[in-house]
């Protein structure tokens, strides 16, 4: 199998196979932070929709080119001015959310260029993470992997957290998908959840 | 060189269907020198055209056996192995008509008269450009272009070619280039022009008769433009405050490093650049603008575009700035059109788009890889 096969990337992230099944073929996807594009690449062969990426990183910007996905080299904290007011179906934040430094002037944004967000990330409540900060240590995990001194997450937060943003934003959950690894989490998502899933929209 | 497509030589195609330009102006016959590099492909699938910006030509890669020194201008990028790789693509470098290297020009012979056009010849425009190598691609048997690219003004060209004809070019990359100049842009290009057009040698534009070259206006206007090539900070490294004399001489002579070597730039290039080459090269930038028959709307203008785009600026570059690509971007964006944008972090302002830096290099490697492995070549 190659790196690229649909079935093996949905399997090593598995909210990509949850982002997808949210979004209908052929629709307008803006993927922000999009790495080096394999969730445009895979929204791309399974729901053939017509995606753009946005990233600041020169060495993930050649990956995209790579991988044959477009991308657009900008930062995310200084606003999408260059994207038009509901130009996209679907603006995703796959796994960024905790990296933003202006989280509410982003996700504004969101609601502005798309007609509905998708936004995936650690859930900082994730049981395991509360015995490493009760222990008295910082997490580090896979969904977690960086040192304190050198992560480029400064917003962590847990499902509460983020669905009591949604509340102030004035941003209307949709849907809720709560992983760990590649199993749903039904029962105490917040506790036993290490990512979520989270589509929305603009309140009417 | 390295990797270098070797001795390589111009050749000349010579077209007898009268060009009607946008001006109105018509040429009944011309020439167009330029060169090739690599094999074109059996459904000829592989060709790229390389347009060049306001001083350069059709000798893009490679060397001349009896001028080996004579390097073309964008060795760094093209040739065997490089990001332009000829050992896969069919390349085609062409002197631009008005051009003054061998391409029918205002330097050249009127047959009519016998004389050179001098200021007889006609404002050439980009679309006027882009009309003149689709003839030449017609007679190389070429029916659309894997990619056409340039910087620049060259790439105001190939961005102009999606629009003249979209069905002839699958890829097009835009580097350090604009939707159209800005005020401050067309001020630089007529001082520069004013330069020239005030020099007493220029005679009008009818120099040649004289036996003269305004080279005072020239080499002012070259010094002009190649300040506004390079960055603050890259002239501050390479230059500072360095004198030659290594202390004050209270005299207007050279004493700066910077003013030698622009002076040097300037002599340099007066020696062998036309000044009406020079005049219709910033005019057809001046012009340059697509948006201006949709009233300004840039969106509509690149309606008609079907190619996917590759867009690149670098972070330094005054002239044409970051900015001016990210507005080609948005009108792409709002079209739907497939695009690509990279922002290069580079010293040398303008001038970075011939500079051999390795991220540029390996955006533009990346990109041609990847046109080179979805298509049928």
């Amino acid at each position: 199998m190659s790196a690229h096969d649909p079935a093996e990337l949905a399997a090593a992230r598995p909210d990509f196979a949850a982002i997808a099944a949210w979004i209908p073929k052929g629709a307008s996807v803006l993927d922000l932070g999009c790495g080096d594009g394999s969730l445009l690449r895979f929204l791309r062969d399974t729901r053939d929709v017509r995606g753009y990426g946005v990233e600041i990183s020169d060495t993930k910007v050649v990956a995209c080119i790579k991988n044959g996905v477009n991308v657009i080299q900008d930062d995310l904290d200084t606003g999408l001015s260059g994207f038009e007011s509901l130009s996209f179906d679907y603006v995703i934040l796959s796994q960024t959310l905790q990296a933003i430094r202006h989280t509410e002037a982003l996700v504004q944004e969101i609601l502005r260029v798309g007609k509905a967000g998708i936004v995936s990330f650690p859930n900082f409540g994730y049981w395991r993470n509360r015995i490493k900060v009760l222990r008295g240590n910082m997490p580090v995990s896979k969904a977690l992997p960086y040192q304190w001194y050198d992560t480029p997450n400064v917003h962590l937060c847990t499902l509460h957290d983020f669905e009591d943003f949604c509340a102030i934003q004035k941003v209307h959950i949709l849907d809720r998908r709560v992983m760990n690894g590649d199993n749903e989490v039904k029962m105490l998502p917040n506790l036993f959840g290490s990512t979520a899933v989270y589509r929305f929209k603009r309140n009417a | 060189m390295n990797n270098s497509i070797g001795i390589v030589s111009a050749q000349r195609a010579h077209f007898d269907t009268p060009l009607v330009f946008r001006s109105g102006a018509v040429l009944p016959r011309y020439e167009l020198v330029y060169e090739t590099y690599g094999r074109l492909n059996s459904d000829s699938s592989n060709a790229i055209l390389v347009c060049h910006a306001l001083s350069g030509n059709h000798h893009v890669a490679g060397y001349y056996a009896d001028t080996p020194k004579n390097v073309g201008w964008w060795d760094n990028m093209i040739g065997p192995g490089k990001p332009v790789d000829t050992d896969k693509f069919f390349v085609i470098g062409v002197n631009n008509l008005g051009g003054c290297h061998g391409s029918t020009g205002p330097s050249s012979i009127d047959p009519d008269t016998g004389k050179p056009y001098g200021a007889g010849f006609p404002v050439v425009t980009v679309e006027d450009w882009v009309e003149s190598q689709a003839r030449l691609a017609d007679l190389l048997g070429i029916k659309q272009f894997a990619a056409v690219l340039g910087g620049s003004l060259g790439g105001m060209q190939a961005m102009q070619w999606s629009l003249s004809f979209p069905e002839r070019v699958r890829h097009v990359l835009v580097i350090a280039a604009a939707p159209h100049l800005t005020a401050e842009n067309i001020a630089f290009n007529d001082v520069a022009r004013n330069a020239i057009l005030t020099d007493p040698d220029f005679h009008g534009g009818d120099f040649y008769q004289y036996g003269l070259v305004p080279t005072r206006g020239l080499r002012l206007a070259r010094m002009l433009g190649h300040i506004t090539y390079l960055s603050d900070d890259a002239m501050a490294d390479k230059f500072g405050r360095s004198l030659r004399a290594g202390k004050l001489g209270y005299t207007y002579d050279i004493e700066f490093e910077i003013e030698s070597y622009l002076r040097y730039q300037g002599d340099k290039f007066a020696a062998y650049f036309d000044a009406n080459t020079y005049l219709l090269m910033t005019k057809s930038l001046d012009y340059f603008d697509p948006a201006r028959d949709f009233d300004g709307n840039l969106d509509k203008a690149f309606a008609a575009a079907r190619a996917d785009f590759m867009v690149m600026s670098f972070t330094t570059d005054w002239r044409f700035a970051p900015e001016r690509s990210r507005e080609i971007v948005r009108a792409l964006l709002h079209n739907g059109l497939n695009v690509s944008y990279a922002e290069i972090s580079s010293a040398h302002g303008h001038d970075s788009f011939l500079m051999q830096d390795e991220h540029y290099h390996e955006v533009m490697r990346t990109y041609l890889d990847k046109i080179w492995s979805e298509y049928p070549l």
